[in-house]
Order: C-alpha cells, then sequence, then structure tokens
C-alpha cells in the first residue's frame, strides 16, 4: 500500500515532465535531451526563491512557469529555429541537428548550474509533516506536488482536446505539411509547443524540488526517464504519457523499496527494452 | 598508393617521438592518441550512417573497469581479449534491442547506457563486492602506453579506409543518405548497422581498457565521465565525421584546448566546450575539411 501511494505521486511527476517533453518532440519535432537541465534548472529556482527571498514554494511556482515559457520560447527562437529552416526538405536532418545542438546545451546549462550551485544535493524542508492517505502516511509536501502535476497534467488534456488552441497544437503535431494549408502558422505554433513543454518542464522541476534532493548532475536521469515514458506512452500521446508515468513511479518505487534505490535506473531501462522488443509504437500506440 | 606511404611514414614518425619527448610531453601524446582513436571508432559506425552514438563513454569506462576487475588474476594480452568481448557483447545487445527501430530509439538508449552501465556496477560493488574502487598495478610504462594507444588509433584508421573500399561501406553510406533508398536495394539493413557499431564499439572498449593503467585507481564515477562522449562527438564532427581524416583533425586541436581549458578554468570549462559544440552544429554542420573543400570550390571557380 505504501508503495502505490508513493509510487503513484512520485509518477505525478515523471508524468508532468514526460508531457513536456512530448509537446516538444510531438509539435516542435525537437529531440531536446537538455530537458532534464531546464527541469533541474527551475528546482535550482525553487529553492534559491525559498532560501534567499524566502518566497513560499508554492508562489514561486506561479512565477517559475510563465518564466520557463519564457525560456522555452527564447531557446526555439534563437537556437531551434535557425536548425529547423536549415532542415526544410532534408528529412532526419532536423532529428540529427537538434539531437547534436541540444546535447551541447546540456553541457552548457549543466556547467552553468555546477558554477552556481556546485556539485551537492540539495533539498529543502517545506510542509514535511505526514498526512495520513489511506493508511499511509505522505509528507505533505508530496501530496501538494502531486496535486500540482494532477491539475497542470489533466488541465493540459483539456486545453488540447477542447479548446481551439488545442485543436492547432494537435493539427501541426498531425501533419505539420498540410497544417499551412488551413491557415496555421507552423512557425508561430511550433514555438508555441515547444514554450508550453519547456514550462511544464519547469513546472515539474520546481514540484520535484519540494520534495525530493537533487544534484546538478541528475538532468541525464530526468531526461532519460522522461524519453522512457514518452516513449511507453506513444509520441505525441498525452493520456498514455500520464499513464505510462504513472506506471514507471510505481515501478521504480517497488523496485527501490524490494530490492535496493540503486537499481531504480536500471528498472527504467528493463521497461524500456522490453517496450522497444514487445511493442516500440508505445504502450497505447496505434500501429502505423 | 602515396597517400598510403604518407600515412605509414606518419605513423613510423609518431612512433619515435616518445624517445625523444618529456614526461608531460608524453601525456599530452598519449591523450591526443586517445582521443583521435576514440574519434575515428565513433566515426567508423556514426559519421558514415548519421546515427548519432551517445554512448562513447559507457565503452570506454567498461573497458576501463575490465582492466581493474581482472588485471590481478589474468595476463596482460588475455585482459584485453576479455574488455574486447565485453564490448562487443554490449554492443551486440544495444544494436539487436534498437537498430531494428528507427534512429530515435538508438540515440535515447545510448544516451542513458553510460549511467546505467555505471549505477549498475556500483550497486554490484557497493551491496556484493563491498568494495568501490580499484587498483591497477601493471608492468607498463607511459610509452608503452603511448605506443598501444597509437597502434589503436592507426588501426581505427585503417579500418575505416578499408571499410569505406566493401560492400559493407557502400552500405553504410547508403544507410546515411536514405534508409528507404538502402532496404529497397537489397541492404540488410539491421545486420550492416550491428557489425559497423560492434566493430566501433569494441574498438571504443579496447581504448578504455589501454588508457586504464594511466590511472592507477579507478572507481566508476571517474571511468565514466561523461566528458569523454561529449569530446569525442564534437571532435569528430569539428574535423568531419563522414571524412576518414575527419575525426583526427578535429580531435588534436580540440584535445589542446580541452587541456588548456581544463587547466585555467577548472569549473566554468564544461559551459566553453558547449557553446564550442553548439556553434560547431550552427557554423561547421559538416565539419572543417567540407568546409575547406567548400572554399577552395568557391575559390577555383572564381579564378576561372
Amino acid at each position: 500500500m505504501t508503495t502505490l501511494v508513493l509510487g503513484l505521486v512520485l509518477g505525478g511527476t515523471y508524468a508532468l515532465l514526460a508531457l513536456g517533453l512530448t509537446l516538444q518532440y510531438g509539435i516542435a519535432r525537437i529531440m531536446n535531451l537538455a530537458y532534464g537541465e531546464v527541469t533541474l534548472l527551475a528546482a535550482f529556482g525553487l529553492v534559491f526563491l525559498f532560501q534567499t527571498a524566502g518566497l513560499p514554494p508554492l508562489v514561486a511556482i506561479i512565477l517559475i512557469a510563465p518564466a520557463g515559457y519564457l525560456t522555452g520560447w527564447l531557446l526555439y527562437t534563437f537556437m531551434m529555429r535557425p536548425l529547423v529552416q536549415r532542415a526544410t526538405g532534408k528529412p532526419g536532418k532536423l532529428e540529427v541537428d537538434s539531437i547534436l545542438a541540444t546535447f551541447g546545451l546540456l553541457f552548457v546549462l549543466q556547467g552553468i548550474m555546477l558554477v552556481l550551485f556546485g556539485a551537492n544535493f540539495t533539498s529543502i524542508s517545506y510542509l514535511d509533516q505526514g498526512v495520513n492517505v489511506l493508511g499511509v502516511s505522505v509528507a505533505l509536501n508530496r501530496l501538494i506536488a502531486f496535486a500540482i502535476c494532477l491539475v497542470a497534467g489533466l488541465g493540459l488534456i483539456v486545453l488540447l482536446n477542447w479548446s481551439r488552441w488545442g485543436l492547432i497544437l494537435r493539427a501541426v503535431a498531425l501533419t505539420p505539411g498540410s497544417a499551412p494549408l488551413v491557415g496555421i502558422d507552423v512557425n508561430k505554433v511550433s514555438r508555441q509547443g515547444f514554450a508550453l513543454g519547456t514550462a511544464l518542464a519547469a513546472v515539474g522541476g520546481a514540484s520535484i524540488a519540494m520534495y525530493q534532493t537533487f544534484s546538478a548532475n541528475d538532468g541525464v536521469i530526468f531526461t532519460m526517464k522522461a524519453l522512457i515514458i514518452v516513449i511507453m506512452g506513444g509520441v505525441g500521446n498525452v493520456a498514455g504519457a500520464l499513464a505510462a508515468g504513472f506506471a514507471l513511479g510505481l515501478v521504480e518505487t517497488f523496485v527501490a523499496t524490494t530490492f535496493d534505490p540503486g537499481l531504480t535506473l536500471a528498472a527504467t531501462f528493463a521497461i524500456f527494452l522490453a517496450v522497444l522488443i514487445w511493442r516500440p509504437q508505445g504502450l497505447f500506440g496505434r500501429r502505423s | 598508393m602515396i597517400r598510403l606511404a604518407i600515412a605509414l611514414l606518419g605513423l613510423v614518425a609518431l612512433a619515435v617521438v616518445p624517445l625523444f619527448a618529456s614526461e608531460y610531453e608524453l601525456g599530452l601524446l598519449i591523450g591526443m592518441a586517445t582521443y583521435v582513436a576514440l574519434a575515428s571508432a565513433w566515426a567508423l559506425f556514426s559519421g558514415q550512417t548519421n546515427y548519432i552514438s551517445l554512448a562513447t563513454v559507457a565503452f570506454y569506462g567498461t573497458g576501463a573497469y575490465t582492466v581493474a576487475v581482472l588485471n590481478e588474476s589474468l595476463p596482460y594480452p588475455a585482459v584485453l581479449l576479455c574488455a574486447a568481448l565485453i564490448g562487443a557483447g554490449m554492443a551486440l545487445l544495444v544494436g539487436l534491442s534498437t537498430l531494428r527501430l528507427s534512429g530515435i530509439y538508438f540515440v535515447i538508449f545510448t544516451f542513458g547506457l553510460a549511467e546505467l552501465v555505471r549505477q549498475l556496477i556500483t550497486w554490484y560493488e557497493v551491496s556484493i563486492t563491498g568494495t568501490l574502487g580499484r587498483y591497477i598495478f601493471l608492468d607498463l610504462t607511459a610509452r608503452d602506453i603511448y605506443w598501444q594507444m597509437l597502434a589503436l588509433a592507426a588501426v581505427a584508421i585503417g579500418l575505416t579506409a578499408w571499410i569505406n573500399r566493401t560492400r559493407l561501406g557502400l552500405a553504410l553510406r547508403a544507410i546515411g543518405d536514405d534508409e528507404v533508398v538502402a532496404a529497397h536495394s537489397g541492404i540488410h539493413l539491421a545486420r550492416t548497422k550491428l557489425i559497423a557499431f560492434t566493430l566501433s564499439a569494441t574498438l571504443i572498449t579496447l581504448v578504455g581498457a589501454v588508457a586504464s593503467p594511466r590511472w592507477v585507481y579507478v572507481e566508476p564515477l571517474i571511468v565514466f565521465n561523461p566528458t569523454v562522449s561529449f569530446l569525442t562527438v564534437i571532435m569528430a564532427l569539428l574535423g568531419g565525421a563522414n571524412r576518414l581524416w575527419g575525426p583526427l583533425v578535429g580531435a588534436i586541436p580540440l584535445f589542446l584546448l580541452f587541456e588548456w581549458l581544463s587547466v585555467n578554468f577548472p569549473d566554468t570549462y564544461p559551459i566553453f566546450l558547449g557553446l564550442l559544440f553548439i556553434a560547431v552544429v550552427f557554423v561547421l554542420p559538416n565539419g572543417v575539411l567540407a568546409g575547406l573543400d567548400d572554399l577552395r570550390a568557391r575559390f577555383g571557380r572564381r579564378g576561372k
């Protein structure tokens, strides 16, 4: 039971991270290997705002989310857009270029964080009294983080499925070639999709900072987990990513409690391997 | 034929250099040879096919760690053989599970592979053998290591040159250009990629094994340093990953730059390297050698 509750809480954060990544890859077609670094940047931002400015984390998140959107907007405009332009008419070129460019970005961001915050593990204590959930004592900060992820994730689903903007985003994700025919500015929508994904990464990072210790070297692990969830759920599949995120959180908590916390990444990879061999189109994806 | 003679003469000259070099210069030479070997071996697969492998250090570290585990129980050549076999086995495992699918899965898998291997070894050492960190005591001088590394670099470049002339090389280039076309012209995609990836990864594992005695003390955090993967990719790209001599042209200046940066800016050098990497992707996407060819073509036309 403890595993179930804690796993679901962890899974909520993973699902949110994966949603952001699936937006960036599905809509903007950018494979962002620096995604985990953006997440960590937001996490450090929250700690900084909390410790030096004394801002309560819940207020800080309200600031961090738009800051994430702005960061994504700038990254897309100045870094990704030239790559997109260069790759028009050359299939596969954008994928390779974006992988390489964001791989470089990863080291830049990681280097900046190491200089600013050092390589030590960081955490804050905020609302860590226990709350009884279904007979399990869960720290309040975890529950709040879970609620944030749930609100952001469900909000996104509603937005994508029932608003005009969501319709446009989905149109570009589905057929970027035909979207201009119905008057959609693909460049603008891609930028919005990328920025929205970055904002989700920032919210995810900020909620991780509320209940977990982390260090400037953890970026690769976050990116990896988000990527694996996206693949499990099927690329561009929002509901699939949510479900896969919860599944991964559960498996990871189970492995950490019954076997060894040092084996969680191995468990993640094992799932990845199983998905690749059994259903490479994702657990919830359709065969193309 | 003349090219081959020049290359062999260069190799002989490089082999004689350590007889006159100081201890510090010899260290630099070993570093350069290491990265020439790594970048060339990396380009053997990734340069031709456009399948970006981000797992260089996963194999490199595995090679080094194999030596650390086995150096007291087996003779040195047998240790190297074991390292090569383990590297090849790992490459087959990764390749079989990802190379049948689209390239993105391969990139993602290799992206996390180094971290996975590092965590697995750490877990094994801490909870099963109870020791973290091992010593390597081998009776090898710096010169021996340099000669071995030089030989590996020569093998990597020689093997690339040879493969370029065979059907395998043609198939790899076809895959790099357009996989659908390659499949329609009868190329067995998965097998071709698997062979090249395994060759490349085995070489990288051997580089790690040969380099390891320089450390003396080895632990997972030291040998699985992500900077190695990063440097290898940027070196091959800077020179031109699909050229025979491209990785060498990129590796030597970047290694010296890296040495200088890491001595003078020990904290901030990753930022500079990252920016340099992005700059290479934007300004010289096909490498310096291709850039030079472009310039020559432009000036040649103007001359006429």
